[in-house]
């Protein structure tokens, strides 16, 4: 027990959990966006396209987490352009840009001489490295997140719901669809830090669903999508640091065992 | 009467496929238009150009400045698992009336309460769109389609999910709000439209007007419009009869 309350007194320690919660409010907030739009398959997409841009801000020795950034910014404002467009069949483009991103990503890593970047890292997370910058930017981007969505909720929501009818009222639901993809993209470099390449998609995806198996009210579905998220990242962190393991992967076996749990009990309710 | 709409030698389409061509199309406060047409006629386009969802490629709109629509779409295309209440989808009508940032007012909740019992639907305020059936949902639609009290009612295939005890009331509602608003209804079922509505059209890539709501087969086989037929008599009675074209 009292290893546990050292813990508390590490700076990397508390930087790690300073991330995981930042990082659950980000990712209950633009997850249960994705998951209600069904476009978890696009973020997996912007998710792997950024690599290519993180392997090439490697090669030229720029910070690869603003490589990574502008890569997946271009992909999901492209994606989102290309699904305004009738006739591009988006599941392939997305396909595309999925493994692209991750072929340049390889060859500039590959490349760059000498020192090679931590690798793993990028792949599966490495919070116990989060620095003082990282948190800025997080807490910043989570800020706006919850600015975003608490000024323009209903604009945002019924946007994604019905664009359509949307348009007739006279919303602008361009500018608001392409602001929320830049928001998804960043949200989503930003957790990679955390949860890395491969398993942030989990962290976007897990929390609202088990959510929604309890409410079909967007904004609770939200609420809970955030509070699941940060108690399985805080458990998963703890869980990584006693088993030394990475820590990406804890918190999707702790909020994919949450989620089996829910859904059992969900099934044993309703019989 | 300074018409509230008009449309002037309109023509739209798709990918360079026109759709329509040379629709003519006047709405004045109080009028009650019923369009009919066959599928792929352009029923749907000719809304989307109302509705500013598509760019005529010729022709002119004309709005009047206190024009305010609502609008009730088909229902078939929205996803029922989004997470959203009955409140909040009724709620986002209001912004054809209000900017994008505002926030609902008590007078918006006072009016979806109101809406919501008028159209029977009272205890159903917080429920998932998910859990309700398709006539359910329309009623929700058109509580959305009046929450911003539009001078122009503009209703897309009311009847396809309606259910049938909800029908007459959802006629008796509509003659209800014609005593103070346009509305512009569109139907594959000229049962229902003739019935209610008191001019008629015909859309089958052009748009044939008809100034009243008395439809007979000449007429229809005039404007090559493919549809059954109703007419009215001194005694209640259906005619339909389907009547080839080509």
């Amino acid at each position: 027990m009292t290893d546990f309350i050292d813990l508390f007194s590490y700076a990397f320690f508390q930087n790690a959990l300073l991330a995981s919660i930042l990082t659950s409010v980000l990712a209950g907030i633009i997850g249960t966006y994705v998951v209600a739009r069904r476009s978890v398959f696009i973020s997996g997409g912007i998710t792997h396209a950024s690599f290519g841009g993180m392997g090439i801000a490697y090669y030229f020795g720029f910070p690869p987490f603003l490589g990574a950034g502008i890569f997946a910014i271009l992909s999901s404002l492209g994606i989102e352009w290309t699904s305004n467009k009738a006739g591009l069949r988006e599941d392939s483009a997305i396909a595309i840009l999925w493994s692209l991103g991750m072929a340049i990503g390889i060859i500039f890593v590959f490349l760059t001489p000498g020192y090679t970047p931590n690798l793993m890292g990028f792949l599966f997370g490495d919070i116990l490295t989060v620095k003082q910058t990282d948190l800025i930017w997080l807490g910043a981007i989570s800020l706006s997140v919850v600015l975003l969505i608490r000024f323009f909720y209903d604009a945002i929501i019924i946007t994604a719901f019905d664009p359509d009818y949307a348009k007739t009222t006279g919303l602008p639901v361009k500018t608001i669809r392409y602001t929320v993809s830049i928001f998804i993209a960043i949200a989503i470099v930003l957790s990679i830090k955390v949860m890395g390449i491969i398993l942030v998609l989990s962290l976007f995806t897990i929390p609202p669903s088990a959510a929604n198996l309890f409410s079909k009210s967007y904004k609770k579905v939200m609420f809970l999508a955030v509070v699941i998220s940060l108690v399985g990242s805080i458990i998963g962190l703890f869980m990584a640091y006693v088993f030394d393991l990475p820590s990406g992967a804890t918190i999707i076996l702790t909020l994919t065992g949450f989620y089996t749990i829910s859904r059992i009990y969900k099934l044993l309710a309703t019989k | 009467m300074p018409a509230l709409l008009e449309l002037k030698d309109i023509a739209a389409g798709y990918d360079g496929k026109e759709v329509l061509n040379g629709v003519n199309l006047k709405i004045a406060p109080e009028d009650f238009v019923g369009i009919i047409g066959p599928n792929g006629g352009g029923k749907t386009t000719l809304l989307k150009v109302i509705l500013n969802l598509l760019e005529p490629t010729k022709g002119t709109i004309h709005k009047a400045s206190e024009l305010k629509i609502g609008y009730l779409p088909q229902v078939n295309n929205i996803d029922t698992r989004f997470p959203i209440t009955v409140k909040e989808v009724i709620l986002s009508g209001r912004f054809s009336s209000n900017k994008w940032w505002n926030k609902p007012t008590k007078k918006h909740l006072t009016k979806v309460d109101e809406l919501l019992s008028f159209v029977g639907m009272d205890e159903y305020c917080n429920s998932a769109i998910g859990e309700l059936s398709g006539g359910q949902m329309q009623r929700v639609f058109l509580c959305r389609a009046l929450i911003s009290d539009p001078n122009l009612l503009i209703l897309d295939e009311p009847n396809t999910y309606v259910d049938k005890t909800f029908e007459a009331n959802l006629y008796k509602l509509l003659a209800e709000l014609n005593k103070k608003i346009a509305i512009l209804l569109v139907s594959h079922d000229v049962g229902t439209i003739s019935s209610m509505v008191k001019t008629i059209a015909c859309v089958n890539g052009g748009l044939h007007y008809h100034a009243s709501n008395k439809i007979t087969s000449e007429i229809l086989k005039s404007y090559n419009c493919p549809i059954e037929i109703i007419s009215h008599g001194t005694v209640p009675h259906r005619v339909l009869k389907n009547h080839n074209h080509d």
